[in-house]
């Protein structure tokens, strides 16, 4: 069966076994053997060509968190590489998959500093969750089996391949790999029963339990397990920016948004619930605010994957290892099907302060200039709330994340850990491809969409079908908004000068439309959705607008402002 | 680390009150880890320590007895909390087999010493081969430059003939090995846990073959 070809080749065949269709890439020299190879395979592996290689990391991220499936890179070495390390970065806090190919010098140039020699390896290992150097033409098939199942396995996360030249150029006796097994890391722990029943009866016992949804949920495709937990239970949850569509918006259960800007309720149940349930999430600080005062009144049990999850943050109760798609059932079924109705009514308070303090300001304002939550929720609404919602990062993320209502799976992809300005373009770019059924709306900042601009390029070239909305406050929005409540107002560089992005936009023929009033909006939302293909819109919104309530930074969380 | 394995009712009850992670008192600890035999492994062990800024007091890196895997036996000054969490993040590491700390108690623990002497200054001073003599350590080597003294022991007696020969004015060079530990717990947690990998791995591929 075996059949003698390059290690480019090989790897060829081996991204086909894998079942990847799609990649995203740029050459160079020492990846051009492997661009060669794929000029032969061009009818089964569409390279979508970046115009930079931070853009291919992003899109292929934007791809796995849609699908489900791997996101595939394929640069060249040196700065190629280098230049998609941000995306590595990224992919390693927000655990998701994505795997890296990129060229190396050949091994007999190793270590002398070759021209575009990077020790990739070493860069990359603190921020992936494998990375490995293909040093012959042996090694391909194994390596890239190996690749794929550490990356989409477990908690997933980012595999680098350093691929040697030599090893591209090499012949080899190739046949494909299966891998399944590696005996020092388990991706599906056993779950231990004893937990299970312990928190279980700890459940039971609660009169004010709190379920904090995370995207543990989502990549363990456990959302309906979910659903059926907090049912039976009578519980209501939070979710974390990136555990937002895990569970539908609208369910009356599900009480919004936690962390830094998200909604009043779920952020002071946090410190009055007794039993803390956290499914598939990692007590960030953006979540917690200040540990001494977080949830210190509450039992806590955590059902996570990783290990290394436990107490890291929060020192918790009962920690319940395993895959929360197995572990939420097992615990469903031993769950007393109960009635918190005075508790659940307890949010209503919060919700009603919240409405009336913040968000009937921000979404239905009768004058002044257009507010971004009024932008975000017409977006969402003119979809049905049905389409992928990316973000950028900065006041348009946050903004985007509250009033956009998610109803279907997979429908947040954002830069939750590394919160990188400059994603929402290419990782839009991604989820066109990712999922091409759905409508992919990316919502920016004037400062986002110029850290990764280039990326137009790419959306002329492949017609891919992204909603651009710009947000255009002609600031660095986030930055000001801080320096406004604790800088004393110094705008330190935090003014944007803005260039005419109806001329850029033109530039790459992609049809665009300027909103400066709000009579206006709901057309050019419909002309944006109407339109085949991509499309920019650029919303004027209101230059100092606040995101609002917030936990300041090592505040707690059930005192957040409200206004400031 | 035992976990409780009782479980009858109110689990309320059982369960001691949540304490603050941080804090508490820094003490020596020995993490023992075991992994494949792959290049680049040691710098993403010691990375763990380096991120949270822990000095590594002594590290030992060698074949073990089982074939392919690696033991690192490493010691550094820190807090159980943390110890917990760096031995955590270290298994967490692919290649990583196992990862585990243990106290001076839970281990029997040994470092070797070689100490270089001059031999005029040795040999005109009876109290230097005293002091050899009276620290069990054995002398491996002579010529008229320079003796070496070999010893090995618990890492305070190989300090404590350092110090002497010192205040004898005769120690040339002075080196030690990293400490390497066993630990005296009847279990094998290494082989054990890879056996019941290779098991649960036949199990699953069972059960795939039936469905
Ligand atoms: C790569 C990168 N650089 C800097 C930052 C810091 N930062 C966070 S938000 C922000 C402002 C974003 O401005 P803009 O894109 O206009 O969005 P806005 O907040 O105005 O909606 C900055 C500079 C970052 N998150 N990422
Ligand atoms: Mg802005």
């Amino acid at each position: 069966m075996k059949e003698r070809i390059t290690g480019a080749e090989a790897l060829m065949r081996s991204l086909e076994h894998q079942g990847v269709k799609t990649l995203f890439g740029y050459p160079g020299g020492s990846i051009m053997p492997t661009f060669d190879a794929l000029y032969g395979h061009r009818d089964k592996l569409n390279h979508i060509l970046v115009r930079h290689e931070q853009g291919a990391a992003h899109a292929a991220q934007g791809f796995a968190r849609v699908s489900g499936e791997v996101g595939v890179c394929l640069v060249t070495s040196g700065p190629g590489a280098t230049n998609t390390i941000t995306g590595v970065a990224d992919a390693m806090i927000d655990s998701t998959p994505i795997v890296v190919i990129a060229g190396q010098t050949p091994v007999n140039l190793l270590g002398t500093d070759a021209f575009q020699e990077v020790d990739l390896v070493g860069v990359t290992q603190p921020i992936s969750k494998w990375s490995y150097q293909i040093r012959s033409a042996e090694d391909v098939a194994w390596a890239v089996a190996r690749a794929f199942y550490i990356a989409k396995s477990g908690r997933p996360g980012p595999v680098v391949l350093d691929f040697t030249k030599n090893a591209q150029t090499e012949m080899v006796d190739y046949a494909p790999v299966e891998l399944d097994f590696i005996r020092t890391y388990d991706p599906d722990p056993t779950i231990d029963e004893q937990a299970i029943q312990k928190a279980a009866d700890m459940i039971n016992w609660a009169k004010k339990p709190f379920v904090l949804v995370g995207q543990g949920v989502e990549l363990g495709n456990a959302q309906e397990e979910l659903r059926a937990f907090l049912e039976k239970g009578d519980i209501p949850c939070g979710c974390t920016l990136l555990g937002l569509s895990a569970i539908a918006s609208s369910h009356p259960l599900n009480k919004g948004m936690l962390g830094m800007h998200g909604n009043l309720g779920p952020n002071v149940k946090t410190n009055e619930c007794d039993v803390l349930i956290a499914v598939g999430m990692r007590f960030d600080d953006r979540v917690t605010g200040n540990l001494a005062t977080y949830a210190k009144q509450a039992k806590i049990i955590h059902l996570d994957i990783d290990p290394s999850e436990f107490n890291k943050n929060v020192k918790v109760d009962i920690p319940v290892l395993g895959n929360c798609k197995k572990t939420l059932a097992m615990l469903t079924a031993l769950l007393e099907e109960k009635k918190h109705t005075e508790w659940i009514d307890s949010f209503k308070e919060y919700e009603e302060t919240e409405y009336t303090r913040v968000i009937e300001k921000e979404v239905c304002p009768k004058t002044g200039p257009l507010n971004m939550g009024e932008v975000v929720r017409a977006v969402s609404e003119a979809t049905r709330n049905e389409a992928v919602l990316v973000t950028d990062v900065g006041q348009n993320q946050m903004m985007a994340a509250r009033y956009f209502k998610y109803t279907r799976n997979r429908s947040i992809v954002t830069s939750g850990g590394l919160g990188t300005m400059g994603f929402s373009v290419p990782a839009a770019i991604g989820a066109t491809f990712g999922r091409p059924d759905r409508t992919v709306c990316a919502f920016m900042g004037d400062g986002g969409l110029q850290m990764n601009l280039q990326e137009l390029g790419t959306i002329m070239e492949q017609q891919a079908p992204v909603k651009m909305i710009l947000m255009n406050n002609n600031y660095l929005g986030n930055v000001r908004q801080w320096q406004a409540m604790f800088f004393g107002r110094r705008y330190s560089f935090t003014p944007m000068v803005n260039p005419d992005y109806m001329k850029i936009a033109e530039a790459y023929g992609i049809p665009a439309r300027r909103v400066m009033k709000r009579e206006e909006l709901q057309d050019a939302i419909r002309e944006m959705l109407a339109a085949d293909g991509p499309f920019l819109l650029e919303t004027c919104v209101v230059e100092e607008g606040n995101v609002m309530p917030m936990t300041p930074p090592g505040g707690t969380v059930n005192e957040m402002l409200l206004e400031c | 680390m035992n976990k409780e394995t009782k479980n009858t009712e109110p689990t309320m009850q059982v369960l001691p009150h949540r304490e603050d992670l941080g804090g508490s008192i820094k003490s020596l600890y020995t993490i023992i880890v075991h992994s494949e035999n792959i290049a680049g492994l040691l710098n993403q062990v010691t990375a763990v320590f380096t991120r949270r800024q822990i000095n590594i007091e002594s590290l030992n890196v060698s074949a073990s007895s089982i074939p392919g895997v690696h033991k690192y036996t490493i010691t550094a000054w820190t807090t159980q909390d943390i110890i917990e969490k760096v031995v955590k993040q270290i298994e967490r590491k692919i290649d990583v087999l196992q990862a585990n700390y243990f106290t001076d108690a839970e281990i029997y623990q040994h470092e070797i010493a070689l100490y270089k002497v001059s031999t005029p200054e040795f040999q005109g001073n009876p109290m230097a081969s005293k002091i050899v003599r009276r620290h069990s350590a054995r002398i491996v080597e002579v010529n008229p430059v320079f003796c070496i003294v070999e010893k090995n022991g618990m890492s305070e007696e190989i300090t404590a003939l350092y110090d002497e020969l010192r205040a004898q004015n005769c120690v040339l060079q002075f080196v030690r090995s990293g400490r390497v530990a066993i630990t005296t717990s009847c279990f094998e947690r290494v082989s054990e846990y890879l056996d019941m990998r290779e098991e649960q791995y036949r199990q699953q591929k069972k059960e795939d073959n039936h469905e």
